[in-house]
């Protein structure tokens, strides 16, 4: 009991951290937040490195291989792109 | 220091490089730092996991990590700027697939357990994430399939839908419930999760593709929450902390789009714009007759002797990939002395901002983009507002009409200019479904055609003159 109530005390102010940290943005960078933002919630690799390392099972070693895919996709795919849309917003600052 | 110290405090130092992350990826000037600086956290969080005694071999995390990142490589160069709605909802999938098989593969090794003592932090938790990861999963293929032109972007509504959707959440709640009741009985938690897919499919395919921004955000603020669920399941403060960042982030996100639209989140839930769109199809003479067409001759005669333009780039362009054929437009023009610039509706695109992003690829300089709230004002004093493929937020039905299903969403007030030039296919309503007042303006101009080719014939017709 005494860990849930510590996980969720973390919880609670990590959501407070979120709005806070957000409250205002431009416009201009709502779709690079998003996929940034998306890039990171996919740290449910952590728990998927957990899966899939664990000599448990066959189904757990399953299990953690696809979810290994699917986390990495979504943290690689979301960072990459990210940094590709932030580097076209970069170029006009030096104007050809 | 014990191991168990150490890889906390890296997951500390990770947590703490997402905060800095996203609150830099909000300014223009530090955003990409702040991406780098999640990234960065994401390695040390990856890095230190793979420490951890309790992983005992590494060859399937290798497979899955190269396989993992090979797919995302591929999918984040290959993909156009005009499909990066898509590629977020894709990405946000499988995010929420991700949390889905984590907490069935941690339930698995929590059954023998179950046996003796239920840790019911633990199972609440893993039917949490089935739940929500499977919603995110499936409702963010369906949002994929809309903006894809697989599915109909139309709402799909049929008599009953809002009761199938009830009935279909009682079931995953009924489910859950029983699940956590029953942790040992392992089918319970894939038949839920099936349920929890089909829920995204019904919570998503009723919402039209003009809500699809919203709908996108929405579902990146689940997978934050599912992977914070998962944070609960391995009492793990990383996955929490970053989980429910994401979770905030979103949701703030949804908001400012449901304001830009004028909306409300239930509204956009269980109304949507689609099921006015239905009744008011039959309205083909609207237009008829009192349409001006005009040609590319005759707007580049207009543009010779314009002093001010305004571009206002729609969702048509972006389709059309006319971002760059756009941009010679916009460097003749300025070469001719011609005051260019472009007003970007909030909700322009498909994704808010995304317009910014087709622009900024296009090398439109940055200073030329003009708010909405900020162009508002100045358009009586436009002599010629070029639309491209933009329409229901040029509408102003909006503002006249408060039966109009885009009733009080703020529009670009085009029709103030002295000539308006509307750029599209066809007199086709937009997503919203309504007809737009706009094109039978005195001041209005049809010029009929592709984004992109329409443009292209601007451009010869003002160099031939």
């Amino acid at each position: 009991m005494e860990i849930f109530v510590t996980a969720v005390t973390i919880f609670v102010l990590a959501i407070f951290v979120g709005f806070e940290i957000i409250t205002k943005i431009p416009p201009i960078l709502h779709t690079p937040l998003m996929s940034g933002s998306n890039a990171i919630s996919g740290i449910t690799l952590i728990g998927a490195l957990y899966a899939a390392g664990i000599e448990e099972s066959n189904i757990t070693k399953i299990l953690g291989l696809l979810s290994v895919i699917f986390a990495t996709i979504n943290v690689v795919g979301g960072f990459l792109v990210t940094h590709r849309m932030l580097g076209m917003f970069k170029k006009k600052d030096t104007p050809k | 220091m014990e191991l168990v110290s150490i890889l906390n405090l890296s997951y500390l130092v990770a947590s703490i490089l997402f905060i800095v992350g996203i609150k830099q990826l909000a300014h223009p000037k530090t955003a990409t730092r702040g991406n780098l600086l999640g990234a960065l956290g994401m390695l040390i969080a990856v890095v230190a996991t793979l420490f951890d005694q309790a992983i005992l071999t590494y060859d399937w995390i290798l497979v899955g990590v190269l396989v993992g990142s090979l797919i995302g490589i591929i999918m984040a160069i290959k993909i156009q700027m005009t499909a990066m709605p898509q590629l977020v909802a894709v990405l946000n999938g499988f995010g929420g697939i991700a949390s889905v098989f984590v907490a069935g593969a941690a339930l698995q090794l929590s059954i023998p357990k179950y046996a003796f003592a239920v840790n019911y932090q633990e199972i609440v938790s893993i039917v949490f994430s089935a739940v929500v990861g499977g919603i995110t999963f499936s409702g963010s293929f369906i949002a994929f399939g809309k903006l894809q032109g697989f599915i109909t972007e139309k709402a799909v509504r049929y008599p009953g839908d809002q009761l199938v959707k009830i009935l279909v959440g009682l079931a995953a709640v009924g489910l859950g419930v029983y699940g956590c009741l029953e942790p040992t009985d392992e089918s319970i938690y894939w038949i839920l999760s099936g349920v929890s897919l089909l829920l995204g499919v019904f919570l998503v395919i009723p919402i039209g593709g003009a809500d699809m921004p919203v709908v996108i955000s929405l579902l990146n603020s689940y997978s934050g929450i599912a992977a914070s669920a998962t944070g609960f399941v391995l009492n793990n403060n990383v996955l929490i902390i970053s989980g429910s960042l994401v979770g905030a982030s979103g949701i703030i996100l949804t908001q400012i789009m449901c304001k830009a639209m004028n909306r409300s989140l239930t509204n956009v839930l269980f109304g949507g714009f689609g099921a006015v769109a239905t009744e008011m199809k039959d309205d083909g003479d609207f237009y008829s007759g009192k349409v001006k067409s005009t040609s590319a001759e005759e707007v580049a005669m207009l543009l010779d002797v314009a002093r001010s333009v305004v571009i206002v780039p729609g969702y048509g362009m972006a389709v059309a990939q006319a971002q760059h054929t756009v941009r010679d437009l916009y460097q003749l023009l300025t070469a001719r002395n011609i005051d260019v610039t472009f007003a970007i509706h909030p909700v322009a695109g498909r994704m808010p901002g995304h317009m910014n992003v087709l622009l900024a690829e296009a090398d439109i300089p940055y200073d030329r983009l003009k708010e909405m709230d900020e162009i508002n004002s100045t358009f009586e004093n436009v002599d010629v507002v070029i639309v491209n493929g933009a329409n229901d937020v040029t509408n102003p039905l909006a503002k006249t009409d408060p039966k109009s299903p885009i009733a009080g969403m703020p529009i670009l007030d085009v029709g103030n200019a002295k000539t308006v030039v509307v750029i599209k296919r066809s007199l086709s309503p937009g997503f919203a479904g309504v007809p737009n007042p706009l094109f039978i303006a005195d001041n209005c101009l049809m010029l009929f055609g592709d984004g992109k080719k329409a443009t292209q014939e601007m451009i010869t017709a003002l160099k031939e003159s």
